[in-house]
């Protein structure tokens, strides 16, 4: 391929990319998402090579591994197109059939399909699944059409068109102004105002005139996926969005920093970042005119710090990964001291959509303060796991319930973990909350990257505050001290409490700990490390006081205040729990009643995961 | 709790790199141009040719970077990514994000623990296996998630380690 010089040669290149395309051509499209290869979509896709050989189809069907579609519950994912069907749970048993039926003659495989559980309705497209009807997927939603290892796929549908256009037709300074009406604020999870970090990176002075552009793709919220999708299964979005905003901003030089956790993120950015260089949209005078910019992909060595801007600048000037005190601002001295702008995957991403289709049009989605649409990571007690792409303001309920289809096994909802380590948890009561920057903060949580791990009854908040600053412990640099004694401190506490040794005054201890921690650590991992413990004192205080009053654990989680025992009346002596118990603790005769001898038990629950008759009781 | 564990044996002693791996380290670093700012990506290079950061790779990695060696150790020690020592045949990742955590990974992880007898960055006795646990994997409609050799093992629970270590 040669290099794009003009404008014109780019639009040509597009039209002939179209007038090559067969849209009523059959093409199936297999989502090949982490979460579909971890159910080995590669083999289904394999298969349907063959089976096209193998059927003589060569040519007259198209086959296409995308990135990420959402719906990762229902695992692996097919569209047929041009009709657009939809199949889930696809196996390579199906295939030949689905070749067979569908392709060719048009047959619908009815078990194929998804049906509704509370209306019983089957959905013959994914327009018709209630977890994608109540989505508006502006980013995401280019996932499922396009092959990320080839760039005809992302021009095909427009892409690069919002960076000519900028290039052409539109000064820096009106590319700021553009994405300061549309109101877009940073999706990694301050909520930073984009035009404003760019324009303050733009006026800052360098000696040298280097600026850096950086994108954290160091998504390292547990919980949390959508950037990696991004980046994965659309990766040019990005990479244009970056362009757009080094245009603005004046850079010639980027970064990408990316988790190494992420291999086939890498992978597909890599070979992205390859094909655009090859066509002249990266790289010296991108399309004639005159612009220069490039990007290098830096892998993350998987701490989670590194997700903080100054903690990342340090990593990728080859220091460890410590943040320092920012009384002056990376956009003014970051990356080897020149100004550096550093946005999320998902902000970046959503900048040529502003650009292509204007800030008006970008800034009437959302609420008054939280313009656009935000992706969350809908996991935990849920029964449609997955990625959703929803308008800034929906309800809570909205999400969990119409989208997310509610919690499994008729369990009762408790709570939503938002933000990730950095956020709260949200109770039932607040359920119809519009989730918007500003509300989540007011809630005592925050929007952060878009992690939203639903809670059922049998999770234990203290746990959960537990497992947060045990985390945060862990991956505190411990270079200040409010953050790294302190959380050490708030874990001693937390686990005396769920341990059985929480004292009366515990609560206070760690709300006046956890103020200190906020106020006083260098950086935001200490800044927002309380969070957890204080939203879950917030509204669940009633399940601290259970553990240090009661010694008990309601949801029956913490291990040193639980026992188990046998249901007489369930239990039919069938012997697999004292033939698996480690600690031979299980004894009883064959056919009969058995019995847990409590002394020496540990507690490690093997025995109620294999009783199939439910008679193992937890309390 | 021991009743089950592997057998300790002492560390089986690892022949320590030949001149001709050190070729390789250099290969490596020249891939990244010799440049600083691909320190981590050289590091993690290295770990997969030998599932472990050996110590003269090392020490050629920061005389051809021209860095100190405490910084390249000290960036070898910061991230979880990285092991200075060496690694078992078997790698046993174990997912401790937060949708795992409330689907009741940890009771997994303590079953992982007991069979092998090793605790989480640990190897056994034999090297055969390894045991890490990672903050999210990012795929949380399987959890809670194992992965063994790369190889995703969804909807784990005690009752099923069992079967996945025999394999």
């Amino acid at each position: 391929m040669e290099r794009l010089k003009t404008l014109v040669e780019l639009e040509r290149l597009r039209a002939s990319i179209l007038s090559r395309r067969e849209p009523e051509k059959p093409c199936i499209s297999i989502c090949g998402g982490t979460g579909c290869h971890a159910y080995r979509c590669e083999d289904v896709a394999r298969a349907f090579e063959s089976e096209i050989k193998r059927q003589g189809l060569r040519g007259q069907v198209e086959l296409k591994v995308t990135g990420c579609h959402g719906f990762c519950e229902r695992g692996p994912l097919m569209v047929l197109y041009p009709q657009r069907i939809f199949y889930q749970r696809v196996t390579t048993g199906d295939v030949s059939e689905i070749i067979e039926e569908t392709v060719v003659k048009g047959n619908i495989i009815d078990r194929l399909l998804y049906v509704d559980p509370v209306s019983g309705k089957k959905a013959y497209s994914e327009d018709d699944v209630p977890f994608y009807k109540g989505q508006q997927r502006l980013v995401f939603g280019s996932n499922g059409v396009i092959d990320p290892t080839n760039i005809e796929d992302y021009l095909a549908i427009g892409g690069y068109s919002a960076l000519s256009r900028v290039l052409f037709d539109m000064k820096p300074d009106e590319v700021i102004e553009e994405v300061r009406k549309a109101g877009l604020r940073g999706r990694g999870g301050g909520g930073f105002p984009t035009a404003r970090k760019w324009e303050s990176c733009r006026n800052a002075p360098s000696s040298d005139g280097i600026r850096y552009v950086i994108c954290n793709a160091d998504e390292g919220d547990p919980g949390a996926y959508m950037d990696r999708s991004l980046v994965e299964g659309n990766p040019h979005s990005v990479i244009e969005g970056m362009i757009i905003g080094a245009y603005a901003i004046g850079s010639h030089y980027g970064y990408v920093y990316v988790r190494h956790e992420y291999p086939l993120a890498v992978a597909n950015l890599s070979i992205a970042l390859e094909q655009a260089r090859e066509y002249g949209l990266v790289g010296e005078d991108i399309l004639g005119s005159g612009f220069e910019f490039d990007i290098k992909i830096s892998r993350g060595g998987g701490a989670f710090i590194c997700g903080e801007s100054t903690a990342l600048m340090a990593s990728l000037e080859g220091e460890i990964g410590e943040p320092r005190p920012k009384h002056v601002h990376t956009v003014v001295s970051g990356l080897n001291g020149r100004p550096s702008n550093l946005n999320n995957v998902e902000t970046w991403a959503n900048v040529p959509l502003i650009i292509n289709h204007g800030a008006d049009w970008y800034s009437q989605i959302g609420t008054e303060g939280s313009k656009g649409t935000k992706i969350f990571s809908l996991v935990g007690k849920i029964n449609n796991t997955g990625l959703v792409e929803v308008p800034m303001g929906i309800t809570l309920r909205e999400i969990i319930y119409d989208i997310g289809g509610g919690i499994p096994d008729g369990k009762k909802f408790k709570a939503v973990q938002t933000g990730g380590p950095s956020g709260g948890c949200i109770p039932e009561s607040l359920i119809d909350l519009p989730v918007d920057f500003d509300r989540l903060a007011e809630a005592g949580s925050m929007m952060g990257s878009g992690g939203m791990i639903v809670m059922d009854e049998d999770t234990c908040m203290v746990d959960v505050a537990k497992y947060f600053v045990k985390f945060l412990t862990e991956e505190s640099c411990g270079k200040c001290v409010p953050c790294r004694e302190g959380l050490d401190r708030m874990l001693d506490i937390l686990t005396d409490i769920t341990e059985g040794r929480g004292k009366e005054e515990d609560i206070e201890l760690m709300e006046e700990l956890g103020g200190v921690i906020k106020e006083a650590s260098l950086c935001a991992l200490g800044g927002t490390a309380p969070n957890p413990v204080l939203s879950t004192i917030r509204y669940f205080r009633d399940e601290y006081e259970a553990h240090i009053r009661e010694k008990r654990c309601p949801a029956g989680v913490c291990k040193a205040l639980i026992t188990f025992t046998i249901d007489e009346e369930k239990c039919t002596g069938c012997g697999v729990c004292a033939r698996e118990c480690p600690q031979d603790a299980i004894s009883g005769e064959k056919k009969k009643l058995h019995t847990i001898d409590q002394e020496r038990c540990i507690k490690c629950g093997l025995c109620s995961d294999l009783c199939k008759f439910e008679a193992v009781i937890v309390s | 709790m021991t009743t089950h564990a592997t057998e300790r044996k002492g560390p089986k002693t690892v022949a320590r790199k030949a001149e001709s791996d050190l070729e390789k380290v250099t290969a490596i670093v020249g891939k990244y141009g010799g440049n600083r700012d691909s320190l981590i990506s050289i590091l993690q290079d290295i770990q997969s040719e030998w599932r472990y950061l050996p110590e003269d790779a090392v020490r050629v990695v920061a005389s051809q970077l021209g860095m100190p060696l405490i910084q390249v150790y000290g960036v070898a020690t910061f991230f979880r990514a990285f092991s200075l020592t060496p690694r078992g045949e078997h790698i046993v990742s174990v997912c401790l994000g937060t949708a795992c955590h409330v689907r009741r990974a940890p009771a997994v992880l303590e079953e992982i623990k007991r069979r092998l007898g090793i605790e989480p960055g640990e190897t056994t006795g034999d090297m055969r296996y390894s045991l890490e646990t990672v903050n999210c994997l990012g795929a949380c409609a399987l959890g809670p998630i194992v992965v063994v050799d790369g190889e995703y093992r969804g909807q784990m629970s005690p009752g099923r380690v069992k079967k996945l270590l025999k394999k």
